[in-house]
């Protein structure tokens, strides 16, 4: 590993966020990134944060139309309240400020204990619980589905809503819909290693892989011996579109996020995207915008997601809208 | 009768023993988790003892315990840093002001920590979380400190067979099952420090 120590990678990386991007306020100590001017022009905070190990979210998303601010945690640990207490009030400009959580039962329990001691404080704070795995099916004997590729989905638009100087009540909605529309599935071909661990957190033989996975080096719920592309995105689609279904008929576009978990090279999803675009062809859902790259990952692992969006022309619009952070920047 | 220091030895005791397991607990953490619960919990009470040591030695047994919950949530974040934080909260809001507590009391206040806990985390005896240990113990504390430290060992493993219904092992479904719950046992070094502490080996 490309590291000094397991116990500071996450200072480490953000000594060089801070190095790297001299537009954001990154502090080291107390583990917040802040957009410099996230005060000016009050506007409403969008704040989001987790457990490291899924770079670029959230930290790399920090910056013009999109997040105010981020709290990264241990590596796979959701931050403590007190990161979020200091990040909302370093955001705050009066007009309040969206709390962005992936649902997991660490990172909804520190964020809750974070949002009370916020409005203690005086602020304002809605929270959006983002929850788009369809892997995980049985929720009523389980944590609930999980949060994973649409969390980029809904920072960009709540971002980009905030941006525009729309009120707290109006960027909740809008993340909230974004969540609701959207659908995601993931695969691994490999497990990750954790810092801390030094080795792989699950056995997953060379020829097998693990379907239906999160985000935190977790398996998943079923294993099968290795498949194409195709046939991955097969089952990634058609999982993804199921679900989607049973929201209502399909009535537009949808946007696309093809995600790498980390160790997949470009060149493999983008071969596996041209699957992905194939099959949505032929079942007749258009694709208004696509993403591929690595977005959402798990530290080294190797596999991908897929996650689609049910866009209206709203939400379009603002998946349009300028954005400028380290990780994602169009248009401005 | 407890004194505050009795309550600064129990926090102490479980430093030590969560020093002492942490590869362990770590390891129970990799089938279905993510592998971290060790380093977690290591870093949270090596922050409670730093704290205890920085507060007035005239704490009162109840403001020692609500020092170390809240450093615990302030330090380990995840499920388990609200969790055990909340857990020693109430525990220590429970038992008042007082100078000196009786067991009696000591184990009304447990009583109310572990059902703010099952409030918190929306978990029952039988989802195989921390519960399953910590349940047992605190009922068997009627009996006595030894007996809880047993009880809540045993609660541990009887989460092997079961199927997790909350937290990060509950993805894994019937894969969940045939590996004990991390949380369940250091809920049982959490207990076993108490009993160490309460009946030092050679005292009865």
């Amino acid at each position: 590993m490309l590291i000094n120590s397991a116990q500071s990678v996450v200072a480490d990386a953000l000594r060089g966020m801070a190095a790297a991007h001299p537009d954001l306020d990154v502090d080291v100590e107390r583990r917040v990134v802040v957009r410099r001017d996230a005060r000016d022009g009050g506007r409403v905070g969008v704040v989001s944060g987790g457990g490291s190990g899924h770079e670029p979210l959230h930290a790399g998303f920090v910056g013009y139309g999109m997040l105010s601010a981020a709290c990264p945690g241990e590596v796979f640990t959701s931050p403590v309240p007190d990161q979020m207490v200091r990040a909302a009030g370093a955001v705050d400009a009066g007009q309040g400020v969206l709390f962005v959580v992936k649902n997991y039962t660490g990172d909804v329990l520190n964020f809750e204990m974070a949002a009370e001691l916020a409005e203690e404080d005086g602020l304002r704070i809605e929270c959006v619980l983002v929850d788009d795995d369809v892997a995980v099916t049985d929720s009523l004997y389980t944590a609930g589905r999980r949060g994973t590729g649409a969390t980029l989905f809904v920072e960009k638009i709540a971002g980009a809503a905030a941006e525009e100087g729309a009120p707290l009540d109006r960027v909740a909605s809008l993340a909230r819909q974004v969540n609701e529309s959207s659908r995601s599935f993931g695969v691994a071909l490999s497990a990750c290693t954790t810092p801390a661990k030094g080795s792989p957190t699950f056995d997953l033989p060379d020829g097998e892989l693990e379907l239906g996975i999160g985000i935190h080096g977790e398996p998943g719920r079923e294993r099968r011996p290795m498949m194409s592309a195709r046939e991955i995105a097969e089952v990634a689609v058609g999982a993804v579109l199921e679900e989607l279904a049973q929201i209502g008929p399909a009535d537009g576009p949808v946007l696309a996020l093809v995600n790498g978990m980390g160790a997949t090279p470009l060149l493999e999803l983008y071969g596996f995207h041209a699957e992905v675009a194939r099959i949505l062809a032929e079942r007749g859902v258009p694709v208004a915008r696509t993403l591929v790259g690595n977005y959402v990952t798990s530290l080294d692992m190797a596999g991908c997601s897929v996650t689609l969006c049910r866009a209206d022309e709203e939400l379009l619009r603002l998946w349009d809208a300028p954005v400028q952070t380290a990780a994602l920047r169009w248009g401005r | 009768m407890r004194d505050a220091d009795f309550f600064r030895h129990w926090m102490a005791a479980v430093a030590a023993s969560v020093e002492r397991e942490a590869d362990r607990l770590t390891e129970l953490d990799s089938p279905i988790g993510d592998a971290d619960h060790g380093s977690n919990l290591l870093r949270g009470f090596t922050a409670v003892v730093a704290a205890l040591g920085a507060q007035p030695p005239t704490a009162a047994p109840g403001e020692v315990l609500q020092l170390a919950g809240r450093t615990l949530i302030s330090t380990v974040g995840g499920a388990s840093g609200p969790l055990y934080g909340t857990l020693l909260r109430r525990t220590g809001k429970a038992l008042g002001e007082s100078d000196e507590v009786s067991d009696a009391e000591l184990r009304a206040a447990l009583a109310a920590g572990v059902d703010a806990v099952a409030q918190l985390g929306g978990a029952a005896p039988g989802d195989k979380t921390m519960l399953d240990a910590l349940e047992p113990g605190v009922a068997a504390l009627g009996t006595s400190y030894r007996a809880a430290r047993v009880a809540a060992e045993n609660g541990a493993l009887a989460t092997v067979p079961m199927r997790a219904r909350k937290g990060r092992a509950s993805y894994l479904g019937e894969r969940s099952i045939g590996h004990q719950d991390p949380g369940a046992t250091s809920s049982a070094l959490l207990l076993g420090a108490l009993a160490d502490v309460a009946e030092p080996e050679g005292a009865r």
